[in-house]
């Protein structure tokens, strides 16, 4: 299937941190891409190529934690996820919110649901359960079972 | 510099599809700054859908929202059908963009009419929720539920739409149509209306850009984001239909394009209609064998903005992970800039604009003073202060106030 000019663009500015591109419909595209290259893959997508982030999807699999990126281009209807492949025992990763607003609550949640860390973010406090809630006890992860499945 | 004073709004109220906190830190009669907090409802739903087969799924989703109860069954559908490569047939096309579209009509109306509440304007509440009851008794006639419909499923719908039906359902919809028309105008001419309502808690273009939001708050500041147009689903590509959207990204725009919004609904659901009779009748569902190892992405177009919805699968009969975004998610997040510099009677309205339903003003616990934990003001004294504004407007216009 034909490369998408975003597609393209982001092969050309991340060169080695640019992993793979998985086309699998006209209207969704998954990048792969090294974890440290999100910044400058976020920033081109959103003020660039006009791009909105629609949220990112933690998942935690046995090649560690993943996130995808959701970004959508309207205009085309196009879906095109960022997809990072973070450290089984200590994942982090940059923060977006300092670029835009909307991936503040995500990171936050993600941040406790998951365990995984958001390097500068403005204000990395607990989103759902403020004050309720065992420290470093990650619920979305897989090892954790709750007081019914055990 | 006046004393700060922090009103806290919620977490509880039954108007409200989510429980959150918004901390309002005001400045004499100008908010300054907003805080929320979140998660006083958290249920799971994430993680409790990775232990129920697809099937059981579209239950538990439904019951996310209460008031758009079929957005989140269609987009977890769009998303399920993405990965298994399934295409319903026409017949189920159509009876999903039908139900989606009542759904709207019905939210919008629900919307109106609290919005017209805590103006302290009861007429429009009245009349809206009047007008919404005929849209429910459909729903109940279609699908045997007012709300939780439990239509959808994977590769197409659960119920069928009679022919015999049909009459019956356009018959509602031309009275409503009706009514509609004689509720736009009442809302978009009358003068207090205006003055509450226009320049009020403004979002820009921009400030929708940045804050990534959608829905009816994006297409009010001119962005026309639409998932049913942009990213066509169910029978959206197969009818002819407008996204409506207005350039002035105030809570009055946010108005308009919701009323007039309710409209192209009517008009895509005649046409669905007419289409239904053109299809053979009981042809709802396409077999599904199993649901393969893969992702699937889907989007659906909720009254309030875009659901999505994000469907790993393992190859087993229930998601490996399965994320959902609702849209106020990224809508309330937009209340830092529409509310700071605003006073406290337009605030409620402001808050209530992006259709959080989010119009709790009466169930304000109570107003602390900073320094000394005084109680300066209650529930009441709020909501009070949003309809005394509307009545001293409408003194100056010389009306009276009922």
């Amino acid at each position: 299937m034909e490369n998408h000019p975003a597609v393209q663009m982001l092969e050309t500015e991340l060169g080695s941190d640019f992993l793979k591109a998985d086309i699998r419909t006209p209207k969704r595209i998954i990048v792969s891409i090294k974890p440290g290259a999100i910044l400058r893959s976020a920033e081109y997508l959103h003020k660039v190529a006009g791009f909105r982030f629609i949220i990112a999807s933690a998942l935690h699999t046995r090649n560690g934690f993943e996130i995808h990126y959701h970004f959508s281009r309207d205009q085309e209807g196009l879906i095109l996820n960022l997809h990072v492949v973070l450290d089984a025992v200590e994942p982090r990763i940059e923060s977006l919110s300092n670029m835009f607003s909307a991936s503040n609550w995500i990171e936050r949640e993600i941040h406790e649901l998951f365990g995984i860390d958001f390097l500068n973010h403005p204000n990395q406090e607990k989103l759902i359960s403020e004050g309720n809630w065992a420290e470093d006890v990650f619920p979305y992860r897989k090892k954790f079972k709750s007081a019914t499945e055990s | 510099m006046g004393r700060k004073v922090l009103i806290p709004i919620g977490p509880y109220h039954p108007l409200q599809e989510e429980p959150e906190l918004f901390k309002l830190y005001c400045d004499g009669e100008i908010v300054r700054d907003v805080k929320w907090e979140t998660g006083y409802n958290h249920r799971g739903i994430e993680k409790l859908s990775e232990s129920k087969t697809y099937e059981q799924v579209f239950f538990l989703v439904e019951r996310i929202c209460g008031i758009c109860s079929t957005s989140h069954p269609f987009a977890f559908a769009n998303a399920v059908e993405e990965i298994a490569g399934i295409e319903p047939t026409n017949r189920a096309k159509y009876i999903r963009s039908i139900i989606g579209e009542l759904e709207r009509i019905h939210s919008h109306l629900l919307w109106l009419g609290l919005a017209g509440h805590f103006l302290g304007y009861n007429t429009v509440f009245m009349w809206a929720w009047k007008y919404r009851e005929p849209i429910l008794d459909l729903f109940e006639m279609i699908t045997g539920n007012r709300n939780s419909y439990a239509m959808f499923r994977v590769g197409g719908v659960r119920r069928d739409i009679e022919e015999s039906k049909i009459s019956a359902i356009e018959k509602v919809l031309d009275e409503f149509r009706r009514k509609n028309d004689l509720l736009t105008g009442a809302v978009m001419d009358d003068p207090v209306i205006h003055a509450r309502t226009k320049g009020v808690g403004v979002l820009t273009r921009q400030d929708i850009i940045d804050y990534c939001a959608v829905g009816p708050t994006a297409r009010a500041s001119g962005v026309a984001t639409d998932v049913r147009k942009d990213d066509p689903y169910a029978a959206y590509p197969l009818v002819d239909w407008q996204v409506v959207t207005a350039e002035e990204g105030d809570v009055f725009a946010k108005t308009k394009v919701r009323l007039l919004e309710m409209n192209e609904s009517v008009s895509i659901i005649r046409q669905c209609l007419k289409g239904l009779l053109k299809e053979k009748e009981g042809d709802i569902m396409v077999k599904v064998n199993e649901i393969p190892e893969g992702i699937g992405q889907g989007r659906a177009e909720a009254p309030r903005g875009e659901v999505f919805h994000f469907v790993v699968s393992d190859g087993s009969n229930s998601p490996a992970r399965h994320k959902i975004r609702a849209p106020s998610y990224v809508n309330i997040a937009t209340f830092k800039k529409s509310c700071i510099g605003q006073t406290i009677s337009d605030a409620t309205i402001t808050l209530a604009a992006v259709d959080p339903c989010y119009c709790c003003t009466e169930r304000l616990a109570v107003a602390y003073d900073f320094s000394t934990g005084e109680k300066i003001m209650n529930a009441k004294s709020l909501m009070d202060i949003s309809v005394a504004k509307t009545a001293e407007i409408m003194k100056i216009q010389g009306k009276k106030h009922e």
